[in-house]
């Protein structure tokens, strides 16, 4: 690719449903969900797109109609250029994108993250599981509703919960996040965390 | 070649041979404690003998939601939870961070800038592969290196405090610079550290380079292709050892890195063997490139200064002008204003490229910041790498790939 070509229209040639995505530094493109695995593929074997760098998703927030994207960052090793490919999902809340698994070994434990961030189910993935939080944790805190503090869960082993009574609690904030007491002097007591633990985000300030 | 070594099938053969001496599976879990997973990865292995016929990571033992946390608060409160991604070179993270969102920004900072980032990437680089020089000595049974390796690292980290004021975690940049300029007679000192180092790099590497059992332990063993180095997103060391001369500093140079010479050395056959002498060679590099930034360090600001709603005021000014004052207690308050966009930034860290995606929505937080991870996705072939191999050998595999767990983990 010579560099009088400008490269977000090569990459539009390449793959005729892709619009432009606006960004500030590489190139972006929009892709349709059903058509992202070939135009991946497309940009691999004929952009010269070789290096799916990253894999990951964005929350647009609760309410709004194509809620999840899931965005590819691709790099050409051979001319040192990025893209980006963006695509929404579809399904609402309960997220479905196709899975780039057959075209990079790579995007395997990407996409096992955004599955386990954002609840994204990625089709024809081998082994879509949780990878940083564990098996059988009910939440995907990346998305905008799951609260900072983290709210209460289960214990992984049920047989130590059974045991000990003890639970996942959110974090203690304080009223705010990573705030420290005002006024005191005292190094102990000025450490950032409620003194009175009965409330938190999901219960009340008592007055 | 590590398939000389393995006999996935060899349960099977010794039954077929031997009714008698059939064997079961074996299931192992190597880590989340265990001395050569450097950190909390847990390796599920399962094993036939003493071959690996499977090998499960089990990651996220030190998940701590930084990306959560970074949509929580303002760009520059995130600049120190950036030093505990890669914990042995945070001064490189720093820097990586700041060049992201400035790019956001579209901020350019001064030259002085841009060399002290430079400096603080490449001592980092050399201070993250002493230690993983040393750490994979003792892996393969080593020990000395890593007693040599760690005197040299102190050295270091007696610079990183006298620059940053912490040995560990330096939160060394801000938004729009650093967050002071280097202290008088600092460039002094790290070119006397340089002159002294290169020749007792020499002597550390001697004592592996022509080991006859470290040679023994590595050579052949861990061999990743060209291809799949590019397929699995390896970056770094581990796809340079693999013959991809990717680096970069050199394609996409930031912060300057186009004004300096340097070599790029890459492996030819992708043992762990090569990513060994990709990572002695690229701190002989690293000298390199401190020599010739302290040949020539730029004078002038050591930020930038036509950024109001960005860059904090000097400190001077800010108990005696009201205008810094309302300045400083904007960006304390609100955070560095940043333009509705996104932009994705990677930098070649001592790890391989740490990349941050940043969505902005405008204002002084941002929407959604992304963390790619080298580590991440440098351990995300071991299933593949170490099937087939024995279990001895997922020890020295481990130590070539040189990961931290902080930054897998996020």
């Amino acid at each position: 690719m010579s560099a009088t070509v400008d490269p977000l229209a090569a990459i539009k040639e390449l793959i005729p449903q892709a619009t432009e995505r606006a960004s500030l530094d590489h190139p972006a493109i929009n892709v349709p969900a059903d058509a992202v695995v070939e135009a991946l593929r497309q940009l691999r074997d004929r952009g010269g797109y070789d290096f799916l760098v990253d894999l990951t998703a964005i929350d647009q927030g609760e309410g709004v109609a194509d809620r999840f994207t899931v965005v590819y960052h691709l790099f050409s090793t051979a001319a040192s250029t990025y893209v980006r490919v963006a695509t929404d999902c579809r399904g609402g809340a309960a997220p479905v994108a196709p899975s780039v698994t057959a075209v990079w070994p790579a995007a395997d434990w990407h996409e096992r993250e955004a599955f386990d961030m954002f609840g994204i189910r990625f089709e024809g993935h081998p082994d879509l599981r949780r990878i940083l939080m564990w098996d059988g944790y009910p939440n995907h805190p990346l998305r905008k509703e799951f609260p900072l503090a983290g709210v209460e869960t289960q214990l992984p082993d049920l047989e130590v919960a059974a045991e000990t009574g003890t639970k996942v609690l959110p974090a203690p904030m304080a009223g705010g996040p990573f705030v420290a007491p005002a006024g005191e002097m005292n190094l102990t007591n000025a450490e950032p965390r409620a003194k009175d633990e009965s409330w938190n985000e999901r219960h009340v300030k008592p007055e | 070649m590590a398939t000389e070594f393995a006999f996935p099938d060899a349960g099977a053969k010794t039954a077929a041979a031997a009714p008698e001496f059939q064997t079961e599976k074996m299931s192992l879990s190597m880590g989340p404690s265990h001395p050569s997973t450097h950190g909390v990865l847990r390796l599920q292995l399962e094993l036939d003998g003493e071959v690996v016929t499977k090998c499960e990571p089990i990651i996220g033992y030190l998940h701590r939601g930084d990306e959560k946390i970074a949509e929580n608060m303002t760009y520059n409160q995130f600049v120190p939870y950036t030093d505990r991604l890669d914990y042995l070179a945070p001064l490189a993270n720093n820097v990586a961070y700041a060049i992201a969102v400035e790019r956001l920004a579209k901020l350019e900072v001064p030259e002085r800038c841009q060399a002290i980032r430079v400096l603080c990437c490449e001592l980092a680089r050399i201070s993250s592969h002493l230690l993983g020089l040393g750490a994979y000595g003792i892996d393969v049974g080593a020990w000395s290196v890593f007693l040599y390796s760690f005197t040299e690292r102190e050295k270091l980290y007696k610079l990183f405090e006298e620059l940053t004021g912490a040995r560990f975690t330096t939160s060394y940049t801000r938004i729009g610079g650093v967050a002071r300029d280097v202290p008088e007679g600092w460039t002094d000192r790290v070119n006397a550290f340089c002159d002294q180092f290169l020749p007792i790099l020499d002597e550390i590497l001697a004592l592996l380079t022509r080991n006859k059992i470290f040679m023994d332990r590595t050579v052949g063993v861990g061999v990743i292709s060209r291809e799949d180095a590019i397929a699995y997103g390896l970056t770094g060391p581990n796809l340079r050892g693999s013959g991809v001369g990717l680096d970069l500093r050199k394609d996409r140079p930031y912060s300057g890195y186009e004004r300096y010479q340097f070599d790029v050395p890459v492996g030819t056959k992708g043992d762990c063997y090569d990513r060994y002498l990709v990572r002695g060679e690229e701190m002989k590099q690293s000298v390199r490139i401190v020599k010739q930034v302290l040949a020539n360090f730029p004078k002038g600001p050591w930020q930038a200064t036509d950024a109001r709603r960005i860059v904090s005021p000097p400190k001077d000014k800010v108990l005696t002008s009201m205008e810094e004052l309302i300045q400083n207690f904007m960006l304390v308050t609100e955070g560095p204003q940043m333009p509705a966009g996104e932009v994705y930034f990677e930098a070649e860290n001592p790890k391989g490229a740490l990349g941050f995606y940043v969505v902005s929505r405008g204002g002084g937080v941002p929407w959604r910041l992304k963390i790619r991870a080298p580590s991440f996705c440098n351990l995300s072939i071991l299933p593949k790498l170490c099937a087939g191999t024995m279990v001895s050998d997922v020890v020295s595999i481990l130590g070539s790939l040189d990961f931290v767990m902080g930054e897998c983990d996020r």
